[in-house]
């Protein structure tokens, strides 16, 4: 009955890199490792392994005395008698009195719409019940979604019914009506009139929307010297301006992995974090399937300054420090011809290897191979990768450029530094900050907040009371993305006019309505705004009709940008190749000017590499639990954001994960919790901005430290030198990696298109399941349907969509960081990753993880209550009203994936997050197993639908939560009865296996093996 | 030393000993009737309503089909309760002044919902859907009893989950002609026949997939 646990002891001393070096070099084969603690035997790991949770998992969490304790004993007695004897309460029927003509109660409606992130547009279907938003799926007719989404979308929901959001109009505090904010901003606008309006501007994020950049147009028509600035904390800068370094104008570029052979990443994470990310991964998964009979795959180079998704997928990976990448490309350019060899700075051997290998490999297929340089990357690297594939005749085919998405491209970064040198110099007299939260996400150097103070009056309009309407004189609540009539491109240009799905629930307003407010007297309805924008460009005289059907399909027809041929600059390279020059020397020359020295001291100046959060992105998301909870993509962190560095650099440095490091970068420092990253480049140091905010909801105030302290708008995603020191300090970390850890058996399994070609099953040679009459129990004959699942793990990126699509549908609750640590995470579904190689630069995979709904499940037999039984189809049906939490069905189940409610999560007090549920499935309560259920409500509405209609269910018409988000239809599920079933052939895949088959357990989730199109140019040296 | 106890003490705890038996065994089935009981199943109990609504008038005496008022029974799990302006499209001229019915006109004038106490209340764990028993055949008399001859509504059977079972376990005892769904009156000239016939015609499933836990629970 302690009150501490081991999860609360400081963890040991760093694990001993060099014997866990030495072990991988004696071992033969693959060998795959979740952590370093695993890889390098701690003996307190193996010691966590033993257990079913962790240690302190089900024990009582604060101090328990024993007179407590037997009246706790003495109630739960009595209680345990009477529980079953409630009677219900009453209910009550409340029926519309004019019933909207299409609703049917009872039956979800779903609309068409469209969610931004950072300006671009991705497609979304949005279920509601009974006018309830419930439930995001991606629009199938929707370029950018092709019915996925990412993560970020399937947390919607949860954002529009959060609590916390703002819900007054505020002038310094006192609640105002919208009527006293309209004639206020019309008294302040009046005296401008005749200034031009040069006192007014206007502060927004990207805006692709065209009705608010008519807005926007509008304004600056009638106040010609009035300024609009954008600024995105993680923005698009660099390839902006690297496409204007290339072609001299504003050029947009977007990409066609479908028909990419060969493709190089130069810091491009384009399977998670681009604009239209999503329709690139599952381009880049189709072109890379497997399948028996077709085995050709394309090949991902990938150079990367921080371990990222499409790392993880490469076939080739170079870690190198963000000052290198630039390098790099440089060393293409001149492998190609562009510039005279020897004019790149000289590489290290390993690099040297892997852009030669690259570059053969991109020239073997001119035409038909990819050059993709990240928005983290500097420009110059985004005009030399268009200066590659315009060599390589990649251009205009894999490679398409169009004019700008934008309204109106600018330097952001340049933007906002005029914004503040001009708020500073007393020239702004209205300051209207339309979204956004320039306070917390500013470039740290420019000083935005002592600068806004000097700004006679502030507007903000956002979702929540943050830190910047802290700062403002107004604050105007903003209404949620599902609430508000608006328009947005997504990243082809296509655009989507954005209906609402629910009226504002505390009366926000739109960036439309906020603008009308100074354009139109009396401000019009969003409604309005957007309709009388369209009547005007309405391509068909019909103009009711057209819009009916804009807004049911989700896109304006012909709205995408046409591609168009660009050429290079004369001097666009020679420019190029200069600014690497200088970036890499003032990369060389800053770390001594840094006081870095020699010897010990040296050592602790790191590149810091700055990258908005993986789950909560640039902040904004910082309130929303699901995101919070979601594990970082490769540290399985939740809640916390950390200082990222390689093992070598831990080793070197004498640092352990959790220790508390300082992170100084010119004069400003920072806490941080230390993270031991396998994959990360040396020499650099990884933070994540987003978290550390001061001013949000509940959920997120408080969480991690602020990345943003460190930022500066001369190095908006990397520094060259930051000073690392530690402070004796260490934080707990709530990390879901260790967790339920499967020892090592051959889970995950990997092989090269070499291998596949030779051995198409060579993934089932690791492990023959024993013959299926190899059981006590009787048999169980599946006469109708029988569902499963196939996951193939060549497709998953880890993006975490499905692990978010999954909460939303099953109405999973948040533990929060405490619980997590304690390993009562309830996720129903978890990615697990697996290393592969050394710690310095392993590979990594990815393995979602569920109920794998055995036909022999060693849950079902050891329930003392029946609440987990067989169902005819053979699911393990999960029965809540009957568990009485003995807990031992997931003490027997081999894969760890049943979750147990040890406190009330589940929020049913807080009225407005029960409109959010799913209607469809039961809200647990404590004490209750819980677990994956292949979403039967979905299963069963589609039987219900089908019987009706005396039909049988289709194959592909019951989709998954899980399935239904992923961009790369990396998870599969249907009918294993019926051979034809996408399912049934997957499962038919030579390279098809199941896990831990050698317990005859009957797995009906099973797995394609990874496959890899190494270069055998560039065969791998571990270690 | 002299005894404690007098001789008859042990008769007295022999007795006692085989009564506990019979008063636990008492007590058992006690709960157990209680819990079977209307008192818990609130079967036949009358609930008050905002409006004394009555089936037996409505049905019986004037012939309306269930569905004027139940639109959504054979689309959706919900069988759908109506709104006021279905009330209305008769009241506004029969009654159209009974201080009755004075709720029902001051929701339409007010736009504000009646709110009616829900007489058939399963529990929140239990997936009910009305539109695939109506389409497999199983009338609403089966469920809702002889709503015709209610002149209050009120709860005709237990619905506690054995009930349930009865007939997932025995579709054949209740299944009816889809034409006979709506029909109260009807009875079968001979169920023993009609019953077989009928599952497999209208293709009700396999008894093992009618008691899966999943087909109610979720």
């Amino acid at each position: 009955m302690s009150g501490t646990t081991r999860t609360d002891q400081p963890r040991g001393p760093a694990p001993d890199v060099a014997t866990t070096r030495a072990r991988l070099a004696s071992s033969r084969g693959r060998e795959f490792w979740r952590s370093l603690e695993e890889l390098s035997g701690d003996p307190a790991f193996q010691d966590l392994l033993k257990d079913e949770f962790p240690a302190g998992a089900s024990e009582w969490e604060d101090g328990l005395d024993r007179r407590r304790f037997l009246q706790l004993a003495a109630a739960s007695l009595a209680f345990a008698g009477l529980s079953a004897c409630t009677r219900q309460p009453l209910e009550s029927i409340v029926p519309y009195t004019k019933q909207p003509e299409e609703i049917v109660p009872g039956r979800p409606r779903f609309f068409a719409t469209a969610a931004t992130l950072g300006g671009y547009a991705a497609g979304l279907l949005v279920e509601t019940h009974e006018g309830r938003p419930t439930k995001i799926e991606g629009n199938p007719d929707h370029p950018a979604s092709l019915g996925a989404t990412d993560l970020f979308a399937q947390a919607l929901v949860l954002g529009l019914y959060d609590p916390d959001r703002s819900q007054l109009l505020l002038e310094l505090g006192e609640i105002r009506p919208w009527n006293a904010f309209v004639q206020r901003m019309q008294a302040a606008l009046r005296p401008q009139q005749a200034l031009g309006g040069a006192g007014i501007r206007i502060l927004t994020g990207t805006v692709t929307s065209p009705t608010l950049g008519d807005q926007l147009r509008a304004l600056l028509a009638r106040f010609p010297k009035a300024v609009w600035h954008q600024y995105e904390p993680a923005g698009r800068d660099n390839a902006r301006l690297g496409a204007r370094l290339a072609f001299g104008e504003w050029v947009e570029t977007r990409y066609d992995f479908s028909r990419a052979d060969v493709i190089l990443a130069l810091d491009a994470d384009f399977a998670v974090e681009m604009p239209g990310s999503v329709r690139y991964a599952r381009d880049f998964a189709d072109h890379r399937r497997v399948r028996h009979g077709e085995a050709r795959m394309s090949r991902l180079y990938a150079v990367e300054s921080t371990p990222t998704a499409t790392g993880t997928l490469a076939d080739h990976r170079l870690a190198v420090r963000a000052a290198q990448v630039p390098g790099i490309a440089l060393a293409c350019a001149a492998e190609l011809g562009l510039v005279p060899a020897g004019s790149s700075p000289s590489l290290p051997a390993d690099s040297k290897r892997f852009v030669t290998a690259a570059c053969a490999d991109l020239k073997r297929n001119a035409g038909r191979g990819l050059v993709v340089a990240g928005e983290t990357a500097p420009p110059a690297a985004h005009a030399l990768a268009h200066a590659l594939n315009h060599r390589l005749g990649n251009a205009g085919v894999t490679v398409l450029h169009t004019d700008p998405v934008e309204v109106e491209p600018v330097d952001q970064t340049a933007s906002i530094r005029r914004l503040v040198e001009d708020m500073r110099a007393g020239r702004v007299d209205l300051l209207a900050i339309v979204g956004g939260n320039p306070v917390f996400d500013a470039p740290a150097d420019l000083g935005f907040t002592d600068a806004l103070l000097k700004v006679p009056l502030r507007v903000h309009l956002g979702l929540e009371e943050d830190e910047t309407s802290e700062y403002c004189h107004w604050h105007i609540p903003q209404a949620h993305p599902l609430e508000t009539w608006s328009d947005a491109r997504a990243h082809d240009g296509t655009v989507t006019v954005m209906q609402p799905l629910i009226e504002p629930l505390y009366g926000g307003r739109s960036a439309h309505e906020l603008l009308s407010a100074f354009l139109d007297d009396p401000p019009r309805h969003g409604r309005e705004v957007l309709r009388d924008r369209w009547r005007k460009r309405a391509p068909s005289a019909d103009f009711e009709a057209f819009w009916r059907k804009a807004l049911h399909d989700g896109i304006v027809p012909g709205t995408a940008l046409p591609p168009r041929n660009v050429a290079l600059r004369a001097g666009a390279i020679e420019e190029a190749w200069e600014q690497t020059n200088n970036s890499i020397m003032l990369a060389a020359t800053s770390g001594i000017a840094a006081g870095g020295g020699l010897g010990e001291a040296r050592d602790r100046i790191l590149e810091v590499i700055f990258r908005p959060d993986p789950t909560i992105h640039d902040g904004r998301f910082a309130n929303n639990g699901w995101l919070q909870e979601t594990p970082k993509p490769l540290s399985k962190m939740t809640w916390d954001n950390a200082a990222y560095l390689a093992p070598a650099a831990a080793e070197r440095l004498g640092i352990a994960s959790g220790d508390i490091v300082e992170i100084e970068v010119e004069g400003r420092t920072v806490e941080a919790p230390a993270w031991v990253q396998p994959g990360h480049p040396d020499g650099a140091l990884t933070v994540h901005f987003g978290y550390g905010r001061t001013k949000c909801g509940r959920v997120g105030t408080g969480t991690g430290f602020n990345a943003y302290v460190l930022r500066t708008a001369r190095g908006m995603w990397s520094h060259p030198a930051a000073s690392i020191r530690s402070t004796g300090k260490r934080q707990a970390l709530a990390c879901t990696q260790e967790h339920f850890s499967m020892e090592g058996r051959d889970l995950v399994r990997v092989g090269t298109l070499a291998e596949y070609r030779s051995d198409p099953g060579f993934a089932r040679k690791k492990e023959e399941p024993p013959p299926k009459d190899a059981t006590l129990y009787p048999g169980f004959n599946y006469e109708g349907h029988a569902w499963g699942v196939a996951i193939d793990l060549s497709s998953c990126t880890g993006c975490n969509a499905c692990v978010v699509a999954c909460v939303a549908e099953n109405n999973i609750p948040v533990v929060g960081k405490d619980q997590v640590r304690r390993g009562r995470e309830m996720q129903w579904l978890r990615i697990d990753r697996y290393y592969e190689g050394g710690p310095d630069d392993p590979d990594a995979h990815h393995q979602p993880v569920m109920c794998m709904q055995c036909e022999q499940a060693p849950c079902e037999v050891v329930c003392p209550v029946g609440a987990t039984s067989h169902s005819s189809e053979g699911l393990n049906d999960m029965v809540y009203n009957r568990c009485v939490g003995t807990r031992y069905c997931s003490n027997n189940c081999p894969y760890k994936v049943r979750r147990f409610n040890f406190l009330q999560y589940s929020d049913e007090k807080t009225p407005v997050l029960k409109l959010g549920r799913n209607p469809d499935v039961t809200v647990r309560s404590r004490g209750v197993m819980e677990k994956c259920t292949y979403c039967v409500q979905r299963i069963n509405s589609a039987r219900i639908t089908a019987e009706k209609e005396d039909r049988p269910i289709k194959d592909g018409e019951i989709t998954t939560a899980c399935q239904q988000a992923c961009p790369t239809q990396a998870i599969v599920f249907g009918d294993v009865n019926d051979p034809s079933s996408r399912v049934s052939r997957l499962k038919a895949e030579p390279a098809n296996y199941g896990l831990l088959e050698h317990l005859n357990t009957r797995p009906r989730t099973t797995y394609l093996a990874k496959i890899v199109n190494t270069n055998p140019d560039l065969e791998k040296g571990k270690g | 030393m002299s005894q404690i106890f007098h001789r008859s003490t042990n008769t007295l705890s022999r007795v006692s000993i085989y009564a506990a038996v019979f008063v636990l065994a008492g007590l058992t089935w006690v709960l157990m009737a209680l819990d079977r009981s209307p008192y818990t199943t609130k079967q036949g109990i009358v609930l008050r309503q905002p409006v004394p609504f009555s089936h037996e008038h409505h049905v019986a005496g004037l012939g309306l089909d269930c569905r004027y008022c139940h639109t959504s029974v054979e689309t959706s799990s919900f069988a759908g309760m109506p709104p006021t302006a279905t009330c209305m499209n008769c009241h506004k001229l029969i009654w159209a002044d009974s201080d009755m019915l004075e709720p029902v006109r001051a929701s339409l004038r007010d736009d504000r919902p009646i709110v009616w106490t829900r007489v058939h209340d399963l529990p929140d764990f239990a997936y009910f859907d009305h539109s695939i028993h109506v389409a497999k055949g199983i009338g609403c008399v089966s469920c809702h009893g002889r709503v015709d001859q209610m002149p209050l509504m009120r709860q005709a059977a237990p619905l506690q989950m054995e009930w349930c079972l009865e007939c997932h376990r025995h579709p054949e005892a209740h299944v009816r002609p889809r034409s006979e769904v709506f029909n109260l009156n009807w009875a079968a000239a001979d169920q023993a026949s009609l019953g077989p016939r009928l599952v497999k015609e209208y293709g009700i499933r396999s008894v093992r997939d009618l008691t899966s836990c999943s087909t109610c629970h979720r």
